[in-house]
């Protein structure tokens, strides 16, 4: 059974150009440092994906019936699911880093601007505080 | 003359952390009172991206005063009061609660049992043999639940395991500097943390007060969320290999 070949050779035009764009779309990201070069080359990778299986919608036909999977569309969904559950929770690990990474900083500053102002003197209008209590 | 704090290090004294979020009304009545009862004690406040005069009465009061550019959380500000004590060399700790709650005549309990050899001391509400602290139902359901939780993983009872009246010493500083929980009901896991990394920790009775102003951060759907949340810390925890964190002695 060959679904994508006969069917819909629309489909394979459209996913072949949906591949080149979406190339498109991320060198130009990079080009402007919108993207950083790492995530870049997972979405490049995407898009090399997508012109494959443009270009030979066979492929997708072949790779079901080494797998053991019936119906083709179904191995592209469950490949495609898992593959944006990784990227998500790749994200999800990279923003909790970054959330530890951005309180650490605000922790610093504080304490650092808390330090100048022990050091030079209050120069604002609290002129009687003396930094340490004392009875 | 105010001596640095950053250089001279504070050998035999303690500091009193205290967070304190949009903590204005409260704060003067609670510093005014560390000042009668512990005059010894020095003090710093840290206010946690508070957007009302919090850092200014502090001032007044004259104590050492650390303003978070934005809301960190309890976890966050404490961990920040950590730091300052770390780099301002002082050897103990307390952490004392903005609003109040907290009897500054207690703290001398809490700082002999750091002397006992203890690093982390918790002071506990439910040994308190007058029986004054109460709780809600959801929330005493909750803290229970946590109390089994703990003695399950850690395999000690402890009373009260959520308390926010403690005191550290400069060991457990040093390392709660580094890595203190961040989010709410911190003291649960920083105490499941504080017994993996082989701190020692006891347990003091104190009385409590009621809560004198300020709005108690505990809703029942918060809290339900933040137990779930916990829960997965403490199963999560229960497997993770013990990480040789702890810093020598000096």
């Amino acid at each position: 059974m060959n679904v994508l070949a006969s069917a819909t050779p629309r489909l394979h035009w459209l996913t072949g150009v949906a591949g080149v764009v979406l190339m498109l779309v991320i060198l130009r990201l990079v080009r402007r440092r919108q993207l950083r070069a790492k995530y870049s080359l997972l979405w490049l990778a995407v898009g090399v994906a997508f012109v494959v299986l443009g270009v030979s919608p066979g492929l997708l036909d072949w790779a079901a019936h080494r797998t053991g999977v019936a119906y083709a569309p179904d191995l592209l969904f469950l490949v495609g699911t898992l593959f944006l559950v990784l990227v998500v929770m790749h994200l999800s690990w990279e923003v909790s880093r970054l959330e530890d990474r951005s309180k650490i900083l605000a922790e610093e500053v504080a304490l650092m601007r808390a330090e100048l102002r022990e050091h030079t003197g209050r120069r604002d209008d609290h002129p009687g505080d003396a930094g340490r209590q004392t009875a | 003359m105010a001596d640095s704090a950053a250089d001279a290090g504070h050998p035999g004294r303690a500091i009193a952390i205290i967070p304190a979020f949009n903590e204005e009304e409260a704060l003067p009545a609670v510093l005014a009172e560390l000042r009668a009862v512990v005059p010894d004690l020095d003090v710093v406040v840290v206010s946690d991206g508070s957007r009302d005069h919090t850092a200014d009465v502090a001032r007044a009061a004259g104590v050492h005063v650390v303003e978070l550019p934005y809301n960190l959380g309890i976890g966050g500000a404490l961990q920040t009061g950590f730091r300052f004590a770390r780099r301002g060399g002082w050897p103990r700790a307390v952490q004392i609660d903005a609003d109040g709650q907290h009897d500054a005549t207690q703290i001398a309990a809490l700082l002999a049992g750091l002397d006992t050899g203890a690093d982390l001391v918790i002071g506990t509400r439910f040994a308190d043999p007058s029986g004054a602290y109460q709780v809600g139902r959801t929330r005493g359901g909750a803290m229970g639940a946590m109390r089994v939780g703990v003695r399950l993983l850690s395999g000690r009872r402890f009373t009260d395991t959520s308390s926010g009246f403690r005191a550290f010493s400069a060991d457990l500083i040093a390392y709660f500097a580094e890595t203190y929980p961040s989010e709410y009901m911190d003291s649960v896991e920083a105490l499941l943390l504080a017994l993996r990394e082989g701190f020692s920790v006891v347990e003091v009775p104190v009385t409590m007060r009621e809560r004198q102003a300020g709005q108690a951060s505990h809703r029942n759907v918060r809290l339900a969320y933040h137990f779930v949340r916990l829960s997965v810390v403490m199963l999560s925890g229960a497997t993770r290999r013990r990480a040789p964190v702890r810093e020598a002695v000096p």
